[in-house]
């Protein structure tokens, strides 16, 4: 099993791997928000939470259609399936490699970004804890919605048209919980209900997507 | 090991392109499919892999004991030919490469990147994945498609040895292997006909799923 793991990251850093896509993505837009906004810096700190957290799932997005589409196209798939590996455990290590690959470099590099939205210092644990909580759920939907598509050629848009909306209530509970910590207010529920999302999708999406991949085989 | 389907029915997509596929095929022994393109050797192939479940009959194996060989190679451009076989190996729980890298000739090769290969080093990387998978029914699809003669006669003995260990295999392929104990079966008899006409509504056509 670690070895689909391992190649999966091995492709990622080796030339034409998404690894640093979505993370460049991240950057460029949060760089960019305080030249478009305006060097305001109220208005700055009261948008970072939810720019911080759009910027996430925007990148999160954007590597989507990678997941499975090279496996497809050049045949590795259709031997995946018929390996030992269940498809459950392969949808499973695909969204962890996923989550390493753009999930877990957002969190860390999301507290240096919030200092340029001045965003308040008292919320940056906040902000870090609910991307390292609410990140994995993303990636884990963003398999499931590839999956759905795996067949389709440019089925990159209709990922981005399943998935945003089964995105929504991550992106709720993620930002909320860092505009209550910027704000002083208690934040737990909104990350307790954020890592309820994220436990749900890792109980069940896997099966799902593994369903979707036997049909798309087929 | 013994194999075979009776009164088998699978199908393309949407479509049943065979009916009636019944066949039994000994240990030791390789069954040779001959059909014009297009009459189903593909789809008689992924059902017997398990990719596509029958539409109805009786499959007497186990698809836990098959190989399989598809059209496509299968193979990561950006990994060596060594960090490809590897992978094939540790999915299989075989993790040892060499059975393979001896009987295909690759042990030259070994740190070159899969996209700098030729088509034909590309097959036999693609076929020398067949010795990791430790399962005892090869179903391979178009097999020797771009090697030349002498990766074919080496594709021939590595074939000849798995069916000395009591092996079998169902092969799709136009040329003549030379095989031993081979048997032909000619497909052409078991397409499905098509009752129904062709729909109109072009979200049912194939072409647009």
């Amino acid at each position: 099993m670690i070895a689909l793991l391992r190649r999966d990251l091995r492709l990622a850093i080796r030339a034409g791997g998404g690894f640093g896509l979505g993370l460049a993505f991240f950057l460029i837009l949060v760089v960019l928000v305080p030249f478009g906004v305006g060097p305001n810096s109220d208005i700055l700190s009261r948008i970072a939470p939810g720019i911080l957290w759009v910027g996430a799932l925007l990148s999160c997005l954007l590597s989507l259609d990678r997941i499975f589409q090279l496996d497809y196209e050049d045949g590795t798939l259709d031997l995946l399936a018929t390996a030992p590996l269940p498809l459950e455990a392969a949808a499973t290590l695909k969204a962890l490699s996923h989550w390493l690959t753009t999930g877990l470099p957002l969190t860390i590099a999301a507290p240096f970004l919030g200092v340029l939205l001045s965003m308040p210092s008292g919320a940056t644990l906040w902000l870090v804890a609910s991307l390292a909580i609410g990140t994995p759920a993303l990636s884990m939907l963003g398999t499931f919605g590839a999956a759905l598509t795996v067949g389709l050629k440019r089925g990159g848009l209709l990922v981005s048209l399943l998935v945003l909306p089964l995105y929504m209530p991550t992106l709720i509970f993620g930002a909320e919980a860092v505009r209550r910590g910027a704000e002083g207010l208690p934040a737990t529920t909104a990350l307790l209900l954020l890592a309820a999302i994220t436990a749900g999708c890792a109980a069940l999406l896997p099966f799902a997507s593994a369903a979707a991949l036997r049909m798309n085989l087929r | 090991m013994n194999f075979g389907v009776e009164n088998l029915a699978c199908r393309r997509g949407e479509v049943t392109v065979l009916t009636g596929v019944t066949f039994e095929v000994a240990a030791g022994e390789a069954l040779i499919l001959r059909a014009p393109n297009g009459a189903g050797k593909t789809t008689l192939l992924r059902c017997l892999a398990g990719l596509t479940p029958p539409v109805s009959g009786v499959l007497n194996f186990s698809i836990e004991d098959v190989a399989y060989a598809a059209h496509a190679d299968g193979l990561k451009a950006q990994l060596s030919v060594e960090e490809n076989l590897q992978f094939w190996a540790d999915i299989f729980g075989t993790h040892n490469i060499t059975p393979a890298v001896e009987t295909f000739d690759l042990e030259s090769l070994l740190t070159r990147r899969a996209q700098d290969l030729s088509a034909g080093q590309k097959r036999r990387l693609s076929l020398s994945r067949l010795m990791l998978t430790r399962r005892s029914i090869w179903a391979l699809d178009e097999p020797t498609v771009s090697l030349d003669t002498e990766n074919v006669a080496r594709f021939a003995a590595a074939i000849t040895a798995h069916l000395a260990q009591g092996g079998s295999a169902i092969l799709a392929t136009h040329i003549d292997l030379g095989l031993p104990s081979a048997r032909t079966l000619d497909l052409s008899p078991y397409r499905a006909i098509l009752q129904d006409t062709p729909s109109d509504d072009p979200f049912l056509d194939e072409a647009f799923l």
